[in-house]
């Protein structure tokens, strides 16, 4: 039912873990099936320096967060922002038709962290 | 890799004696049932030896037996022949919220075809309330369908003390009794159970074929029209290798009954504690000692269930869950909601479900492989580092059912 690149994701998932004092936290629920998603950044010129997540979900819940850490790791805010859930689906050689709505929220939660990071920039700068 | 299967609420394996015997059915045995000459007699022998293997499992006559393509369809039969033959009497149905789809869908398609269903709730274990039901009987109540032992949890339902109901108020009990059959004690007398439904592959049988009792004198509308066999309740050319292999199974699971329900409660129970002690946040969903003998469902907070299969099965261990994510629907347990559970608990469900294949090796494999798997997915979950006793608190309010 999952492609290999999903299962190697799966088995042996990329960037898991947190970010003490991330620059941005990013967090996505699914309301109807309950997986959460949640993504650390560390940004430092623009540039994604590290980048963690956590997730409860399923197996393509847990490898469509791995991935879009991976494909986003050293890239620029506006590279970054311009990855899609669909994007990450491909990435993984697809997904099955009932998870492309549920678990396919990896990108939502990075776009979200960056959002938070952007935020956060703005408030520093009052400061 | 070693392998475990711990999925056999799911189905079975064939039993080697009963897969022997199918194959002469196949081969050699192969005349139609209803033939005059020595081809449709053998067969037809071996069809009436297995109705009587499996009537005396039950305590029933052989010719209530009737065969079927297996338990799903001994549900539709028995529900939708009950009440379309008796419409003049009523347009009433009980049943409860745990039912196996099988029977809850054929409600659902009744109920648009002008019937009404109550569908009781359960508690905690997946056990019904005996006052709830008594309340819900009505004038106009023509059945009763409650199975013996819920697929999900295991709990066994308290079917004597509602045949001994059914009987006084004179509505037809029909028991889902796939779960059960071969594997705990039925006596349809005793029970007063007027319809039951039974599987084959639950019980070391082939897939496709099943049966459903029904009580003599009951008057059953078909389902299926043509030929005449099983007396034209279940019209079509018999699957007599099915047949026989579902009868042979049956006469083995009586024999072996007793003996396999002291080992299989041994191991259940040495499962189960493993679990519970080796696993920190783990409870077990259902009641501890009604359930059925070898069928364990657990919940082990932080994860989600189908990230776990996945993991147990690159361990060569195959189980189930209700998790939401595993169901296609993406809902999870309807037989978990009703009991009250929390979608986050339900998500991390785990059934684990032994067998005459299951060994004491294969529950130690188990309890060395699973903790280690669910450190590591709980070392993903985002919801494992804030773990805290109030974190409890959250779930218990969040998206409880009742
Ligand atoms: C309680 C219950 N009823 C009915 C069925 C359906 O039986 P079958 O697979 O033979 O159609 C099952 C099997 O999963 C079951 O567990
Ligand atoms: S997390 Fe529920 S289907 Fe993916």
């Amino acid at each position: 039912m999952y492609t290999d690149k999903v299962m190697d994701h799966f088995s042996n998932p990329r960037n898991v873990g947190e970010i003490e004092k991330a620059s941005g936290v990013g967090e996505v629920g699914n309301a109807k099936c309950g997986d959460i998603m949640r993504i650390y950044l560390d940004v430092e010129d623009n540039i994604i320096k590290d980048i963690k997540f956590k997730t409860f979900g399923c197996g393509a819940a847990i490898a469509t967060s791995s991935m879009v850490t991976e494909m986003v790791k050293g890239k620029t805010i506006d590279e970054a922002l311009e990855v899609t859930n669909k994007a990450v689906a491909k990435a993984l050689g697809g997904l099955p038709p009932a998870k492309m709505h549920c678990s396919n929220l990896a990108a939502d939660a990075l776009h979200k962290a960056i959002e938070d990071y952007k935020k956060k920039l703005k408030s520093d700068s009052y400061n | 890799m070693r392998r475990v299967y711990m999925d056999h609420s799911a189905t079975t394996p064939v039993r080697s004696e009963v897969a022997q015997l199918v194959t002469g059915y196949f081969t050699e045995t192969f005349g139609n049932a209803s033939s005059v000459h020595a081809y449709g007699r053998e067969a037809r022998k071996g069809v009436e030896n297995a109705r009587e293997q499996i009537a005396s499992l039950i305590k029933a006559k052989p010719e209530e037996i009737f065969f079927t393509s297996g338990g799903t369809e001994a549900d539709n039969m028995a529900i939708i022949g009950t009440v379309m033959a008796n419409r003049d009497k009523g347009k009433h149905i009980i049943t409860t919220q745990i039912e196996h789809h099988a029977v809850l869908d054929t409600c659902k398609y009744l109920e648009g075809q002008g019937f009404e269903v109550t569908y009781l709730p359960v508690d905690d274990y997946a056990n019904i309330d005996i006052g709830q039901l008594k309340a819900a009987i009505r004038e106009d109540t023509i059945l009763i369908s409650i199975m013996h032992v819920n697929n999900e949890v295991g709990t066994i339902l308290p079917i004597k003390e509602i045949g001994q109901i059914a009987k006084e108020k004179n509505i037809f009990l029909h028991v889902d009794a796939v779960q059960s059959f071969g594997k705990i004690p039925i006596d349809v007398n005793e029970m007063n159970i007027d319809l039951l439904s039974a599987s084959g592959h639950k019980i070391y049988a082939p897939k496709g074929i099943g049966c459903l009792y029904l009580r003599k004198g009951i008057k059953l509308s078909p389902l299926f029209f043509g030929g005449s066999q099983e007396r034209k309740r279940r019209p079509g050319t018999e699957n007599v290798p099915g047949i026989v292999g579902f009868g042979l199974s049956a006469e083995l699971a009586g024999k072996e009954m007793e003996v396999e329900i002291i080992r299989l409660t041994g191991l259940r129970d040495k499962l189960i504690n493993g679990i519970l002690e080796k696993i920190p946040e783990s409870q077990l969903n259902g009641n501890r000692t009604n359930r059925l003998p070898g069928h364990v469902n657990v919940s082990l907070r932080y994860i989600e269930g189908e990230s776990l299969l996945l993991m147990l099965d690159m361990k060569g261990i195959a189980a189930s869950s209700g998790s939401a994510c595993t169901s296609g629907s993406l809902d999870p347990s309807h037989v978990l909601m009703a009991m009250g559970i929390c979608h986050e608990v339900a998500h991390g469900s785990l059934r684990l479900t032994l067998g005459k294949i299951s060994t004491e090796e294969d529950i130690n494999y188990v309890l060395e492989v699973l903790p280690e798997i669910v450190e590591k997915l709980r070392s993903m979950s985002p919801l494992f580092n804030s773990m805290e006793i109030d974190n409890r608190e959250e779930c218990s309010t969040c998206t409880l059912t009742k």
